[in-house]
C-alpha cells in the first residue's frame, strides 16, 4: 500500500470509503446467492428479505457518494488518491446495480405460479450464478488487495457466464415450444438469467475500474463476447 | 466510462494544440551556489506556446531552473551554470549573446508583484522605451494600453494611468507587472509563484489571462498549487532535490505519475 498522508485525516477519508465498499460487496454477494437460493426452493421468506436487504445498499451507495464529493471538495485529490476516490464511487454505482438486479430476482420468486420445474434449467441458473459469484468475490478481492493482475483475469473470465446464458436460452425456448403452459415461467427464468448475466457485467466493470485505480490506464475495449442470445431488455419493475 | 475517468486520461488541452516546437532546451544543465549543488544534469524540454508548471519541494531548484533561462543567475557571484540551455537553437550562455536582450525576450513576473514607484503608464513604458519600442507617443500609447488591454487590467485603471502603480491591490499590481513584461513583446514568460499573494478571483483572472497569453507567449510557471499546475498547464516537471525526477503531459503527471517520488509529492505524501 501506498505511504500515509501528511494529512492523517486524508488517509482516514480514504480508509472509510474502502471499508463502506467492501460492505455493499459483501452484501451484494449473500443478496445474489439468497436470491437463487429462494428461487431453487421457492422461497418467498428469502425473497423477501433479498429485496428488504437492497435498502442498505441503497444507503451505503449514498453515503459513498456524499463522502467522495465532501472529499474531493476538501482534499482536491491527485493521482493515486484521485483514482482511489473515482473508483471507489464507480465500483459503488456497480455494487448498488448488482443489488437491484438480484432484488429483481427475488421479486420474481414472489410472481412464479406455476409448478413447473426442471432440474436442469434450475442448474443451469445456478451455475450461473455460482460463476458469476466468484467474479464478484475475485473482484472484491482484487479491490481489497489492489490487485491489477487479479482484476484483469476476471475481466478477461466472462464467456463461461455467456456461454451457459446461451445454453439455458435454448434449453427454456424447447420448454415453452413444448408446452405453453411453460412459457410464463420460462420468460421470468429467461429474466433471472438475464438479470446474473449483467451482474456479470458489472463485475467486469469494476474488474476495469480495479486496474485503472491501481495502473492508472484503461483496458481496452477488446472483451471477449459470447453473448449470441441478442434478448431484449424489458425493465421488469415497469 | 465516466467522464471523470475520461478527463483523466485526456489531457484536456493537449500540447499537440500548441506547435509542438521546443521554444526552449536544457541540456545537462547544472548549477553550484559555491559548493552547493542546487541543479543536477537537468534535461529539459519547454514547448512553444504552451504553458509549462514547474512543481516540487521548497528548495528543490525550481527557481534556479527559471534564472538559468534568462541568465539571472549571472547576478548571484557564487552561481556556476554549466551544459547547454537554448532558446530557439541558441545557447543563452553564447558570448554574443546581449544579456539585456535575452532578458527582453524572456520576461519575468516574480511572487511578490514588484511594480516600480511610477506611475501605472510608466511601469508598462518603460521597457519599451529602454528597448527603444516606440517611436513616438503615440506609438507607446498604443502599446501601454495593449498590454494593460492583454494583462487584462485596463478597465480598471483607464481612468488612473497617471497614478502610482503601488496604490493597486495586490492581483491588480501582479497583473500590472504581466502588462510591464508582455510590453516589450518577449518570446518567453518566466512567472515565479505569481498568484501566492492573491486571492481567488485575482488568481483566477491571472489563471485565465495565462491561457490567452500562451498562444503569443510561451509561459513557464512555478507554482506550489497542484490544482493550479493542473489547471493552467499542458506540460508538467516535478523537481526533487535538484533533480528532474519526472516531465510530461499535465493530465498524466495529476492522474498516473510515473515516479513515486512524485506520486508522494503531488498527493502530499513527503512529510
Ligand atoms: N543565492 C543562493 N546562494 C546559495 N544557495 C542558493 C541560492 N539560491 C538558492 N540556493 C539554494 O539552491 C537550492 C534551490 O533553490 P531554489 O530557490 O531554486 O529553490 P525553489 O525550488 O525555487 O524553492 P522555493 O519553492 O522555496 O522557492 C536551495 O537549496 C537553495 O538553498
Ligand atoms: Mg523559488
Amino acid at each position: 500500500m501506498v505511504a500515509e498522508h501528511t494529512m492523517k485525516a486524508f488517509d482516514a477519508d480514504l480508509q472509510d470509503l474502502g471499508r463502506i465498499v467492501a460492505e455493499m460487496g459483501g452484501i451484494a454477494e449473500q443478496q445474489i446467492s439468497d436470491a437463487i437460493d429462494a428461487l431453487d426452493r421457492r422461497d418467498a421468506m428469502l425473497a423477501q428479505q433479498v429485496i428488504a436487504s437492497d435498502a442498505r445498499i441503497d444507503t451505503l451507495q449514498r453515503e459513498i457518494e456524499e463522502k467522495v464529493i465532501l472529499t474531493i471538495a476538501r482534499r482536491q485529490p491527485m493521482a493515486v488518491d484521485l483514482r482511489e476516490i473515482v473508483g471507489a464511487l464507480r465500483i459503488s454505482n456497480d455494487l448498488e446495480r448488482i443489488g437491484d438486479l438480484a432484488k429483481n430476482i427475488a421479486k420474481r420468486v414472489l410472481a412464479l405460479d406455476s409448478e413447473f420445474k426442471s432440474q436442469r434449467v434450475m442448474r443451469g441458473v445456478e451455475h450461473m450464478a455460482e460463476l458469476v459469484l466468484a467474479q464478484i468475490k475475485d473482484v472484491l478481492d482484487s479491490y481489497t488487495k489492489r490487485d491489477a493482475q487479479k482484476a484483469l483475469s476476471v475481466w478477461r473470465s466472462d464467456e463461461g457466464v455467456d456461454a451457459v446464458n446461451n445454453s439455458l436460452f435454448r434449453e427454456l425456448l424447447t420448454y415453452m415450444m413444448e408446452d405453453p403452459r411453460n412459457i410464463s415461467i420460462c420468460i421470468h427464468l429467461l429474466f433471472c438469467a438475464k438479470n446474473i448475466e449483467r451482474m456479470g457485467d458489472h463485475a467486469t466493470n469494476i474488474a476495469e475500474t480495479v486496474y485503472y485505480m491501481v495502473e492508472g490506464r484503461m483496458l481496452g475495449d477488446e472483451r471477449p463476447k459470447g453473448d449470441k442470445t441478442s434478448m431484449t431488455m424489458v425493465p421488469f419493475d415497469a | 466510462m465516466t467522464a471523470a475517468v475520461q478527463l483523466a486520461q485526456n489531457d484536456p488541452q493537449p500540447v499537440a494544440e500548441a506547435n509542438g516546437r521546443s521554444k526552449v532546451i536544457a541540456r545537462d544543465v547544472n548549477v553550484y551556489y559555491g559548493d552547493k549543488h542546487a541543479l543536477r544534469n537537468v534535461d529539459l524540454d519547454i514547448p512553444e506556446n504552451a504553458v509549462t508548471a514547474l512543481i516540487g519541494p521548497s528548495g528543490c531548484g525550481k527557481t534556479t531552473f527559471l534564472r538559468c533561462i534568462n541568465r539571472m543567475n549571472d547576478t548571484i557571484p557564487t552561481a556556476r551554470v554549466t551544459g547547454r540551455l537554448e532558446i530557439d537553437g541558441r545557447d543563452v550562455h553564447d558570448p554574443e549573446i546581449d544579456v539585456v536582450q535575452l532578458r527582453a525576450r524572456v520576461g519575468m513576473v516574480f511572487q511578490k508583484p514588484n511594480p516600480f514607484p511610477k506611475s501605472i503608464f510608466e511601469n508598462v513604458a518603460y521597457g519599451p522605451r529602454i528597448h527603444g519600442l516606440a517611436r513616438n507617443k503615440s506609438d507607446m500609447e498604443e502599446i501601454v494600453i495593449g498590454s494593460l488591454r492583454r494583462a487584462g487590467l485596463y478597465e480598471e485603471v483607464k481612468d488612473r494611468l497617471g497614478e502610482s502603480g503601488t496604490a493597486l491591490s495586490g492581483g491588480q499590481q501582479q497583473r500590472l507587472c504581466i502588462a510591464r513584461a508582455i510590453a516589450v513583446s518577449p518570446d518567453v514568460i518566466l512567472m515565479d509563484e505569481p498568484c501566492s499573494a492573491l486571492d481567488p478571483i485575482a488568481t483566477a483572472k491571472i489563471e485565465e489571462l495565462m491561457d490567452e497569453l500562451r498562444t503569443n507567449f510561451t509561459i513557464v510557471i512555478v507554482t506550489h498549487s497542484m490544482q493550479q499546475a493542473a489547471r493552467v498547464s499542458q506540460r508538467t516537471a516535478f523537481f526533487h532535490l535538484g533533480i528532474l525526477v519526472e516531465q510530461g503531459v499535465t493530465g498524466e503527471i495529476f492522474t498516473a505519475p510515473k515516479d513515486q517520488r512524485t506520486q508522494d509529492y503531488i498527493t502530499g505524501r513527503f512529510g
